[in-house]
Protein backbone atom coordinates (compact mmCIF):
# COMPACT_ATOMS: atom_id res chain seq x y z
CA UNK A 1 0.00 0.00 0.00
CA UNK A 2 1.35 3.11 -1.13
CA UNK A 3 2.16 5.73 1.52
CA UNK A 4 -0.44 8.95 0.73
CA UNK A 5 1.53 11.21 1.62
CA UNK A 6 4.55 12.85 -0.96
CA UNK A 7 7.94 12.64 0.92
CA UNK A 8 8.37 16.59 1.17
CA UNK A 9 4.68 16.13 3.18
CA UNK A 10 6.45 13.09 5.25
CA UNK A 11 9.45 15.50 5.55
CA UNK A 12 7.61 19.06 6.44
CA UNK A 13 5.33 17.22 8.61
CA UNK A 14 7.99 15.27 10.75
CA UNK A 15 11.34 16.82 10.49
CA UNK A 16 11.46 18.62 14.00
CA UNK A 17 10.31 15.15 15.32
CA UNK A 18 13.01 13.32 13.69
CA UNK A 19 15.33 15.75 15.01
CA UNK A 20 14.19 15.78 18.40
CA UNK A 21 14.56 11.57 18.43
CA UNK A 22 18.07 12.06 17.13
CA UNK A 23 18.69 14.27 20.16
CA UNK A 24 16.97 11.81 22.52
CA UNK A 25 19.54 8.99 20.51
CA UNK A 26 22.73 11.06 21.27
CA UNK A 27 21.50 11.92 24.87
CA UNK A 28 21.22 8.52 25.71
CA UNK A 29 24.46 7.50 24.30
CA UNK A 30 26.13 9.72 26.47
CA UNK A 31 24.24 8.39 29.59
CA UNK A 32 25.27 4.90 28.32
CA UNK A 33 28.93 6.28 28.78
CA UNK A 34 28.49 8.46 31.91
CA UNK A 35 26.85 5.05 33.84
CA UNK A 36 29.22 2.80 34.99
CA UNK A 37 29.80 -0.26 34.16
CA UNK A 38 30.12 -1.72 30.08
CA UNK A 39 27.75 -2.21 27.54
CA UNK A 40 31.03 -2.99 25.42
CA UNK A 41 30.08 -6.77 23.75
CA UNK A 42 26.22 -6.36 23.86
CA UNK A 43 24.45 -7.76 21.24
CA UNK A 44 21.65 -4.77 21.53
CA UNK A 45 24.32 -2.25 21.72
CA UNK A 46 26.08 -3.47 18.31
CA UNK A 47 23.14 -3.42 16.56
CA UNK A 48 22.53 -0.32 17.52
CA UNK A 49 25.59 0.99 16.47
CA UNK A 50 25.58 -0.55 13.38
CA UNK A 51 21.85 0.43 12.63
CA UNK A 52 23.32 4.17 13.86
CA UNK A 53 26.68 4.58 12.79
CA UNK A 54 26.02 8.05 11.39
CA UNK A 55 25.37 8.78 15.67
CA UNK A 56 28.10 6.46 16.71
CA UNK A 57 30.96 8.32 17.02
CA UNK A 58 32.95 7.89 20.44
CA UNK A 59 32.90 11.73 21.86
CA UNK A 60 30.80 12.34 25.21
CA UNK A 61 29.29 15.33 24.19
CA UNK A 62 26.85 13.81 21.34
CA UNK A 63 24.01 15.69 21.96
CA UNK A 64 25.83 19.45 22.11
CA UNK A 65 28.12 18.38 19.14
CA UNK A 66 24.27 17.61 17.55
CA UNK A 67 23.00 20.64 18.53
CA UNK A 68 26.11 22.73 17.46
CA UNK A 69 26.15 21.21 14.13
CA UNK A 70 22.21 22.68 13.87
CA UNK A 71 23.00 25.69 14.69
CA UNK A 72 24.41 28.57 13.14
CA UNK A 73 27.47 30.23 14.13
CA UNK A 74 28.11 32.88 16.44
CA UNK A 75 30.43 35.55 15.38
CA UNK A 76 31.83 37.90 18.16
CA UNK A 77 31.99 41.04 16.05
CA UNK A 78 28.17 41.01 15.70
CA UNK A 79 27.36 44.28 17.22
CA UNK A 80 30.03 45.59 15.36
CA UNK A 81 28.42 44.24 12.14
CA UNK A 82 24.95 45.64 13.09
CA UNK A 83 26.60 49.26 13.81
CA UNK A 84 25.67 48.70 17.51
CA UNK A 85 27.68 50.18 19.74
CA UNK A 86 27.67 48.14 23.16
CA UNK A 87 25.61 49.20 26.38
CA UNK A 88 29.01 50.21 27.84
CA UNK A 89 29.73 52.41 24.88
CA UNK A 90 26.06 53.49 25.04
CA UNK A 91 26.30 54.67 28.64
CA UNK A 92 29.36 56.14 28.45
CA UNK A 93 28.21 58.96 25.64
CA UNK A 94 24.93 59.38 27.64
CA UNK A 95 27.10 60.75 30.75
CA UNK B 1 6.00 16.86 46.22
CA UNK B 2 4.88 20.40 45.66
CA UNK B 3 6.96 22.18 42.94
CA UNK B 4 6.76 25.74 41.53
CA UNK B 5 6.36 26.13 37.69
CA UNK B 6 9.00 29.23 36.82
CA UNK B 7 7.90 29.80 33.17
CA UNK B 8 4.08 28.64 32.07
CA UNK B 9 1.78 30.62 29.53
CA UNK B 10 -1.77 30.11 31.48
CA UNK B 11 -3.69 32.98 29.66
CA UNK B 12 -3.63 30.09 26.83
CA UNK B 13 -4.46 27.62 29.41
CA UNK B 14 -7.93 26.71 30.22
CA UNK B 15 -9.46 26.34 34.01
CA UNK B 16 -9.02 22.74 33.80
CA UNK B 17 -5.13 23.08 33.37
CA UNK B 18 -5.49 24.50 36.54
CA UNK B 19 -6.88 22.44 38.31
CA UNK B 20 -4.55 19.59 36.97
CA UNK B 21 -1.38 21.76 37.81
CA UNK B 22 -2.83 21.68 41.17
CA UNK B 23 -3.80 18.29 41.43
CA UNK B 24 -0.16 17.13 40.77
CA UNK B 25 1.66 19.39 43.32
CA UNK B 26 1.82 22.77 41.77
CA UNK B 27 1.74 25.26 44.49
CA UNK B 28 2.76 28.86 42.56
CA UNK B 29 3.73 29.78 39.19
CA UNK B 30 5.43 32.88 36.82
CA UNK B 31 4.05 33.63 33.43
CA UNK B 32 6.19 35.57 31.19
CA UNK B 33 4.84 37.95 28.56
CA UNK B 34 4.85 36.43 25.13
CA UNK B 35 3.75 36.37 21.67
CA UNK B 36 -0.02 35.03 21.30
CA UNK B 37 0.64 33.89 18.34
CA UNK B 38 0.28 36.83 16.29
CA UNK B 39 1.11 40.33 15.97
CA UNK B 40 -0.70 42.66 18.58
CA UNK B 41 -1.87 46.27 16.40
CA UNK B 42 -1.36 49.17 18.89
CA UNK B 43 0.21 49.40 22.14
CA UNK B 44 -3.39 49.11 24.18
CA UNK B 45 -3.14 45.46 23.14
CA UNK B 46 -0.18 45.47 25.33
CA UNK B 47 -1.94 47.17 28.01
CA UNK B 48 -4.99 44.90 28.14
CA UNK B 49 -2.52 41.96 28.24
CA UNK B 50 -0.42 43.40 30.92
CA UNK B 51 -4.02 43.63 32.75
CA UNK B 52 -5.03 40.33 32.30
CA UNK B 53 -1.77 38.98 33.40
CA UNK B 54 -2.02 41.10 36.65
CA UNK B 55 -5.44 40.73 37.59
CA UNK B 56 -7.36 38.00 35.79
CA UNK B 57 -5.21 35.19 36.26
CA UNK B 58 -3.88 35.75 39.63
CA UNK B 59 -7.88 35.15 40.56
CA UNK B 60 -8.14 31.94 37.91
CA UNK B 61 -5.05 30.23 40.01
CA UNK B 62 -6.30 31.33 43.21
CA UNK B 63 -9.64 29.26 42.77
CA UNK B 64 -6.75 26.32 43.50
CA UNK B 65 -4.21 27.48 45.92
CA UNK B 66 -1.79 28.13 42.85
CA UNK B 67 -0.08 31.63 43.62
CA UNK B 68 0.47 33.24 40.30
CA UNK B 69 3.28 35.51 39.26
CA UNK B 70 4.52 37.42 36.14
CA UNK B 71 6.65 39.12 34.06
CA UNK B 72 6.30 42.42 31.59
CA UNK B 73 7.77 43.14 28.46
CA UNK B 74 7.34 43.41 24.60
CA UNK B 75 8.42 39.55 23.43
CA UNK B 76 11.21 39.25 21.08
CA UNK B 77 9.35 38.18 18.16
CA UNK B 78 6.92 41.97 18.23
CA UNK B 79 10.47 43.43 19.10
CA UNK B 80 11.46 43.96 15.25
CA UNK B 81 8.70 46.29 15.53
CA UNK B 82 10.92 49.23 16.71
CA UNK B 83 8.46 52.05 17.17
CA UNK B 84 5.34 49.79 18.98
CA UNK B 85 8.02 48.39 21.15
CA UNK B 86 9.22 51.37 22.18
CA UNK B 87 5.41 52.37 23.20
CA UNK B 88 4.84 49.23 24.65
CA UNK B 89 7.90 49.97 26.82
CA UNK B 90 6.59 53.38 28.17
CA UNK B 91 3.47 52.08 29.68
CA UNK B 92 5.10 48.86 31.10
CA UNK B 93 6.13 51.28 34.91
CA UNK B 94 2.27 51.48 34.88
CA UNK B 95 2.59 47.51 35.78
CA UNK B 96 5.40 47.12 38.10
CA UNK B 97 3.91 47.88 40.75
CA UNK B 98 1.05 45.62 41.00
CA UNK B 99 1.01 42.78 43.81
CA UNK B 100 2.32 39.58 41.36
CA UNK B 101 5.12 41.59 39.19
CA UNK B 102 8.17 39.90 39.44
CA UNK B 103 10.16 41.87 36.69
CA UNK B 104 11.33 42.13 33.09
CA UNK B 105 10.33 39.43 30.56
CA UNK B 106 10.79 37.31 28.83
CA UNK B 107 12.79 39.40 26.61
CA UNK B 108 15.27 38.12 24.24
CA UNK B 109 16.25 37.17 20.50
CA UNK B 110 13.99 35.34 18.28
CA UNK B 111 15.86 35.32 14.49
CA UNK B 112 18.81 37.53 16.04
CA UNK B 113 18.31 40.70 14.36
CA UNK B 114 19.54 44.33 14.84
CA UNK B 115 15.74 45.50 15.72
CA UNK B 116 15.41 42.85 18.56
CA UNK B 117 18.79 43.49 20.09
CA UNK B 118 17.80 47.16 20.44
CA UNK B 119 14.77 46.19 21.87
CA UNK B 120 16.18 43.97 24.68
CA UNK B 121 18.69 46.49 25.09
CA UNK B 122 15.92 48.98 26.14
CA UNK B 123 14.54 46.28 28.33
CA UNK B 124 17.83 45.85 30.33
CA UNK B 125 17.77 49.75 31.02
CA UNK B 126 14.18 49.97 31.57
CA UNK B 127 15.25 46.40 34.44
CA UNK B 128 18.33 48.81 36.04
CA UNK B 129 16.03 51.64 35.88
CA UNK B 130 13.45 50.22 37.93
CA UNK B 131 15.93 47.87 40.17
CA UNK B 132 13.79 44.88 37.97
CA UNK B 133 14.31 40.98 37.75
CA UNK B 134 15.17 39.78 34.32
CA UNK B 135 13.93 36.27 33.01
CA UNK B 136 15.13 35.98 29.28
CA UNK B 137 13.98 34.00 26.24
CA UNK B 138 16.49 32.59 24.07
CA UNK B 139 15.45 31.67 20.07
CA UNK B 140 14.64 28.43 18.96
CA UNK B 141 16.65 25.58 17.20
CA UNK B 142 18.82 26.47 14.78
CA UNK B 143 18.94 30.35 16.31
CA UNK B 144 19.48 29.68 19.85
CA UNK B 145 23.18 29.04 20.28
CA UNK B 146 23.72 32.27 18.44
CA UNK B 147 21.07 34.08 19.89
CA UNK B 148 22.75 33.01 23.48
CA UNK B 149 25.80 34.30 23.14
CA UNK B 150 24.44 37.39 21.35
CA UNK B 151 22.35 37.45 24.80
CA UNK B 152 25.19 37.02 27.20
CA UNK B 153 27.11 39.36 25.41
CA UNK B 154 24.59 42.36 25.61
CA UNK B 155 23.92 41.23 29.76
CA UNK B 156 27.73 40.94 30.35
CA UNK B 157 28.46 44.11 28.90
CA UNK B 158 26.39 45.96 31.29
CA UNK B 159 28.22 46.10 34.72
CA UNK B 160 24.88 47.04 36.44
CA UNK B 161 23.33 44.34 35.79
CA UNK B 162 23.48 41.86 38.63
CA UNK B 163 23.84 38.32 37.39
CA UNK B 164 22.12 36.19 39.99
CA UNK B 165 19.00 38.48 39.49
CA UNK B 166 18.68 37.12 35.64
CA UNK B 167 17.55 33.87 34.59
CA UNK B 168 18.33 32.78 31.34
CA UNK B 169 15.83 30.20 29.61
CA UNK B 170 15.59 27.76 27.29
CA UNK B 171 18.65 26.38 27.91
CA UNK B 172 20.23 22.96 26.14
CA UNK B 173 23.32 21.03 25.81
CA UNK B 174 24.89 23.46 23.93
CA UNK B 175 24.18 26.48 25.52
CA UNK B 176 24.05 25.98 29.33
CA UNK B 177 27.52 25.79 30.14
CA UNK B 178 27.91 29.45 28.61
CA UNK B 179 25.14 30.68 30.70
CA UNK B 180 25.67 29.04 34.59
CA UNK B 181 29.99 30.17 33.79
CA UNK B 182 28.98 33.79 33.00
CA UNK B 183 27.42 33.73 36.75
CA UNK B 184 23.28 33.63 35.55
CA UNK B 185 20.34 31.41 36.58
CA UNK B 186 19.27 28.90 33.61
CA UNK B 187 15.92 27.73 33.04
CA UNK B 188 15.37 24.21 31.29
CA UNK B 189 12.10 24.20 29.19
CA UNK B 190 10.22 20.48 28.68
CA UNK B 191 9.01 20.30 25.65
CA UNK B 192 7.51 17.46 23.74
CA UNK B 193 9.67 18.17 20.37
CA UNK B 194 11.71 21.06 20.43
CA UNK B 195 13.88 21.68 23.50
CA UNK B 196 14.66 19.46 26.46
CA UNK B 197 12.68 16.55 27.03
CA UNK B 198 12.97 15.16 30.42
CA UNK B 199 15.35 12.77 30.01
CA UNK B 200 17.54 15.43 28.61
CA UNK B 201 17.06 17.88 31.10
CA UNK B 202 17.79 15.13 33.99
CA UNK B 203 21.34 14.61 31.81
CA UNK B 204 22.43 18.25 32.14
CA UNK B 205 21.21 18.38 35.89
CA UNK B 206 23.45 15.25 36.22
CA UNK B 207 26.37 17.16 33.93
CA UNK B 208 26.44 20.14 35.08
CA UNK B 209 24.86 20.36 39.06
CA UNK B 210 22.15 21.92 40.43
CA UNK B 211 23.15 24.98 41.40
CA UNK B 212 21.39 28.36 39.57
CA UNK B 213 19.21 25.43 37.45
CA UNK B 214 15.87 25.10 37.30
CA UNK B 215 13.06 23.61 34.79
CA UNK B 216 9.80 24.65 33.70
CA UNK B 217 7.26 23.55 31.23
CA UNK B 218 6.35 26.71 29.17
CA UNK B 219 2.71 25.28 28.33
CA UNK B 220 1.28 27.64 26.03
CA UNK B 221 -1.00 27.60 22.58
CA UNK B 222 1.50 25.31 20.90
CA UNK B 223 2.58 21.97 21.39
CA UNK B 224 3.97 21.88 24.75
CA UNK B 225 2.70 20.44 27.96
CA UNK B 226 1.64 22.01 31.23
CA UNK B 227 2.48 19.00 33.46
CA UNK B 228 5.99 18.21 32.05
CA UNK B 229 7.85 19.35 35.50
CA UNK B 230 5.79 15.86 37.41
CA UNK B 231 7.37 14.33 34.39
CA UNK B 232 11.00 15.83 35.25
CA UNK B 233 10.26 14.77 38.99
CA UNK B 234 9.10 11.29 37.67
CA UNK B 235 12.53 10.43 35.06
CA UNK B 236 14.57 12.12 38.59
CA UNK B 237 13.19 9.19 40.70
CA UNK B 238 13.39 6.59 38.18
CA UNK B 239 16.95 7.11 38.08
CA UNK B 240 17.18 6.78 41.80
CA UNK B 241 18.01 10.79 42.43
CA UNK B 242 17.26 11.58 46.35
CA UNK B 243 14.08 13.70 46.65
CA UNK B 244 16.47 16.19 48.22
CA UNK B 245 17.48 16.87 44.80
CA UNK B 246 14.48 16.73 43.01
CA UNK B 247 12.77 19.30 45.36
CA UNK B 248 15.84 21.40 44.94
CA UNK B 249 15.24 21.59 41.22
CA UNK B 250 11.62 22.09 40.74
CA UNK B 251 10.78 24.30 44.20
CA UNK B 252 13.65 25.50 46.37
CA UNK B 253 15.67 26.87 43.42
CA UNK B 254 12.57 28.70 42.25
CA UNK B 255 11.84 30.33 45.13
CA UNK B 256 15.28 31.37 45.80
CA UNK B 257 15.36 33.30 42.73
CA UNK B 258 12.23 34.51 42.84
CA UNK B 259 12.76 35.65 46.36
CA UNK B 260 15.04 38.22 45.37
CA UNK B 261 11.98 40.60 43.87
CA UNK B 262 9.63 42.86 45.74
CA UNK B 263 6.87 41.61 44.10
CA UNK B 264 7.13 37.77 45.27
CA UNK B 265 5.51 37.12 48.61
CA UNK B 266 5.00 33.22 47.55
CA UNK B 267 3.80 31.69 51.27
CA UNK B 268 4.88 27.78 51.44
CA UNK B 269 1.60 25.30 51.78
CA UNK B 270 3.73 23.83 54.21
CA UNK B 271 2.54 27.26 56.45
CA UNK B 272 -0.10 25.83 59.08
CA UNK B 273 -3.56 27.11 57.58
CA UNK B 274 -5.22 26.76 54.12
CA UNK B 275 -5.80 30.64 53.36
CA UNK B 276 -3.53 30.20 50.16
CA UNK B 277 -6.80 29.00 48.77
CA UNK B 278 -8.87 32.07 47.90
CA UNK B 279 -12.25 30.82 48.52
CA UNK B 280 -13.83 34.45 47.12
CA UNK B 281 -12.65 34.62 43.76
CA UNK B 282 -13.60 30.47 42.85
CA UNK B 283 -17.80 31.95 42.98
CA UNK B 284 -17.04 34.91 40.65
CA UNK B 285 -19.42 34.82 37.24
CA UNK B 286 -17.33 33.72 33.97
Amino acid sequence: MPLPMTSNQVLDREFLEIRAKILDLAASFDRLDRADGSVVGDPRQSLVQEALSVLSSTQKDRAEQIQLLFSHHYEDDWQEKFNLPSAAKLRTRST
Amino acid sequence: MYYFDPHIHMVSRTTDDYEMLAKMGCVGLSEPAFWAGFDRGSAESFRDYFRQLTEVEPKRAAQYGIQHYTWLCINAKEAENVSLSREVIAIIPDFLDCHNVLGIGEIGLNKNTKNEAIIFTEHLELAVRYNQQILIHTPHLEDKYQGTRMILDMLCDDSRIDRGRVLVDHVEEHTVRHVLDEGFWAGMTLYPTTKCTPQRACDIIEMYGSERLMANSAGDWGPSKPTAIPDLILEMRRRGHPESLIRKIVYENPLEFFRQSQGFTFKSPDADDASTINDRTASEPK
